[in-house]
């Protein structure tokens, strides 16, 4: 009897490098100059989604200023802020459908909101009214992840489960290039591609985790490379393209939607800003590296490209900054509202009922407050 | 009533086909649970029965097992999964203490996550290094987590059968060296549940706390005990967390004398736990201090070693003896 794979040997069978590895460049279809340019089996998305993207960019830039601005007032404890990779944030979310999940990070809030979580909700975990604000089933967005990684497993955990119910959710799994040496990515690789779970890893490689830089984190040629480990197919986008990002992200989604099992992006990008604004960027990378990125902002690039084929008209610009303004009025209003939380919270939600010794532990406080106020 | 000659694996293998049959969102998954039946043979037979959508085995990876039960669990189902042995469960620290833990409460309620972690676990069965370990208190001392620990036939089959129908996540550690202890029982019988421990023997003089696989020696101690014209009452908590102060208090209440048996190592422990909670609720009601019999702050000892390290009849026995007999 012949081997059925010895047979094998003999047809041109597709090589893993086929199969798996990124392109050589990122996938780019607007380059930094805001013109058209083409990639190899990727389609620029038409007018209409290009500007309902810009809007979304417009939207998370005003999100990212007043955040940081909130900072500054003392209302919001801290922002990890997304300030140059607005283009991975909104392509995240205009990628998925309804039923899709996205399971984001601390940096990912305007991914969140763009997804369409109540912006002062999602700002709860930063305010400190609670770890996390919003009800993850409403748009079916996993809370923000802090501990880098561990969410990709609930990702596919979330995408397992959708399979066995015959559901054709895809699960968009988020993490930066830090989170990418972790053993939570390797095993969410490795354990979605056995399953051959629907998730799509989108990593957007900011060239910083903290301190960080890149080099010091992975040798490997690129990020998107480390799917060939696990059978996932990789591929390379410019991150600060958004018709490129909805492009690839767009193709990986449908592709482990329609059962090609799990996809992996990685975004190239660039944190503008500080890890958060407890941080000082100055002290590990120079301004002249920061300001070489300002040339590849991605609102610029897109609004450049969508005034030049006449789709966005002045109005329409009004229109969407408006929007924007309305929105983050929307947030100021909400996040200077001092809302005292109440301490029987505490005790509340660590299991469905409350155990005895929780019961007393509740009594306890609730005493020392009444005798607080007794002496007020 | 039927009874059944059944040993402590069986009745496991029988609650989680019980479980499944019941409930089609109960999946079991984890290292070498499908066509082996695990290496403690616990999952026998449940992918031959139910498929392998229900029963699977996954890659070796503890925290990819914990993880991906976390998103099963967000996504309607309800994971058991398998630790293959105690100290293996190490891996996945971070995904049981940072999620299953904390997952209600980080979401307000809005996302539960009712998952069981079982873990053979504890020694005295002669295995090699990091195959013995008494990892409770790690657990327990976890906000957010159930810790269950039976010690009987019935209660295995009880308390995990309570632990997959629970709202909330539980570690489930079964103690291996009596993985082979058979019972007749009557699985149709129900124990008592999750928050309840259980007086296993009536006695007058000094009352027993033990759990998991440190309540057969306390019986043993008793029954010693019992010839030498001493009555010594055995608790076994079976519930860790929740922990059940009322009946383990009004038992201690009920001798004035305690002792806490446990196999992991003392220091900073369940078993100090339960020796402080007695001895703050049940201060004017004790003749003596609360004792504590217990494995020794070492690494689990190797196996030609362990005999030295499990607390045995002959040292609770030693504990009783200190227990100030002659000042009451």
């Amino acid at each position: 009897m012949t081997h059925r794979w010895s047979i094998l040997q003999h047809v041109d069978m597709p090589t893993a490098e086929d199969l798996f590895l990124p392109a050589k460049e990122p996938v780019q279809l607007i380059d930094g100059s805001g013109s058209a340019v083409d990639a190899e089996g990727f389609t620029r998305p038409a007018d209409d989604r290009l500007l309902a993207a810009y809007a979304g960019l417009v939207a998370a830039r005003r999100l990212n200023d007043q955040a940081n601005a909130l900072v500054r007032q003392g209302r919001l404890a801290v922002y990890p802020s997304s300030h140059g990779q607005e283009a991975c944030q909104v392509a995240a979310a205009q990628a998925l459908e309804p039923d899709d999940w996205m399971f984001p990070t601390y940096r990912d809030t305007a991914a969140a909101v763009a997804r369409g979580v109540d912006p002062a909700e999602v700002l709860v975990l930063l305010k400190g009214d609670w770890h996390s604000g919003y009800d993850p089933r409403m748009k079916k967005v996993a809370p923000q992840a802090t501990p880098l990684a561990t969410q990709l497993l609930h990702a596919v955990g979330v995408a397992h489960a959708a399979r066995l119910k015959d559901e054709p959710s895809v699960v968009l799994a988020m993490c930066g290039d830090g989170a990418t040496s972790e053993g939570d990515f390797h095993e969410a690789l490795n354990f979605a591609a056995v399953f051959q779970a629907p998730v799509v890893f989108f990593v957007q490689n900011n060239e910083y985790a903290i301190s960080v830089p890149l080099a010091r984190q992975s040798v490997a040629p690129s990020l998107a490379h480390k799917g060939i480990g696990y059978g996932v197919p990789g591929q390379r986008v410019d991150g600060n393209d958004v018709a490129a990002l909805l492009a690839v992200l767009g193709r990986a989604v449908e592709v482990a939607r329609a059962g090609g099992g799990p996809q992996l992006v990685e975004a190239h990008t660039y944190r503008m800003q500080a890890h958060t604004n407890a941080d000082d960027a100055g002290r590990y990378r120079h301004d002249d590296e920061v300001a070489a990125w300002l040339d590849r902002d991605p609102l610029d690039r897109v609004e450049t490209f969508l005034r030049a084929s006449g789709a966005l008209t002045d109005e329409l610009a009004t229109a969407y900054a408006e929007a924007a303004e309305s929105m983050a009025a929307q947030v100021r209003a909400a996040l200077n509202q001092d809302v005292v939380p109440d301490p029987g919270d505490l005790f509340e939600h660590v299991y469905a009922a409350r155990t005895t010794q929780l019961a007393e532990q509740a009594a306890l406080l609730s005493d020392e407050l009444a005798r607080q106020e007794e002496v007020r | 009533m039927t009874l059944d000659k059944l040993t402590m694996a069986q009745a496991l293998n029988q609650a989680l086909r019980d479980a499944m049959t019941e409930d089609s969102s109960v999946l079991v998954f984890g290292e070498d649970v499908g066509p082996l039946g695990g290496v403690f043979r616990i999952t026998d037979g449940l992918t031959a029965e139910f498929g392998t959508d229900r029963c699977f085995d996954t890659p070796l990876a503890e925290s990819g097992i914990v993880g991906m039960a976390v998103g099963l669990a967000m996504n309607g189902m309800r994971p058991v999964v398998e630790m293959q042995f105690d100290a293996f469960a190490y891996p996945a620290f971070e995904q049981i203490v940072s999620h299953v833990a904390k997952y209600r409460n980080r979401t307000r309620g809005r996302v539960s996550l009712p998952l069981v972690i079982r873990v053979p676990y504890a020694g005295g069965i002669g295995g090699v290094e990091h195959h013995c370990d008494s990892s409770e208190s790690y657990y327990a001392h976890t906000p957010g987590l159930h810790v269950l620990a039976p010690a009987t036939v019935a209660d295995a089959y009880g308390l995990l059968r309570e632990a997959i129908a629970s709202p909330d996540p539980v570690v489930f550690l079964e103690p291996k060296k009596l993985y082979w202890t058979k019972e007749e029982v009557d699985l149709a019988e129900r124990v008592p549940g999750i928050g309840s421990a259980a007086v296993v023997r009536e006695g007058t003089d000094a009352t027993l706390v033990a759990y998991g696989p440190a309540v057969p020696p306390a019986l043993e101690a008793a029954e010693i005990a019992a010839t030498e014209g001493r009555s010594l009452q055995v608790v076994d908590v079976r519930s860790i967390v929740p922990f059940d102060d009322t009946t383990v208090c009004a038992a201690v209440r009920s001798t004035g004398r305690a002792v806490v048996v446990a196999e992991a190592a003392g220091f900073a422990s369940v078993s100090s736990e339960i020796a402080a909670r007695v001895s703050e609720r049940c201060f004017h009601d004790l003749a003596a201090p609360v004792r504590r019999v217990t494995g020794f702050d070492i690494p689990y000892p190797p196996p030609k070693l362990e005999h030295f390290h499990l607390p045995s009849a002959d040292r609770i026995l030693d504990a009783v003896d200190d227990l100030q007999w002659g000042l009451s």
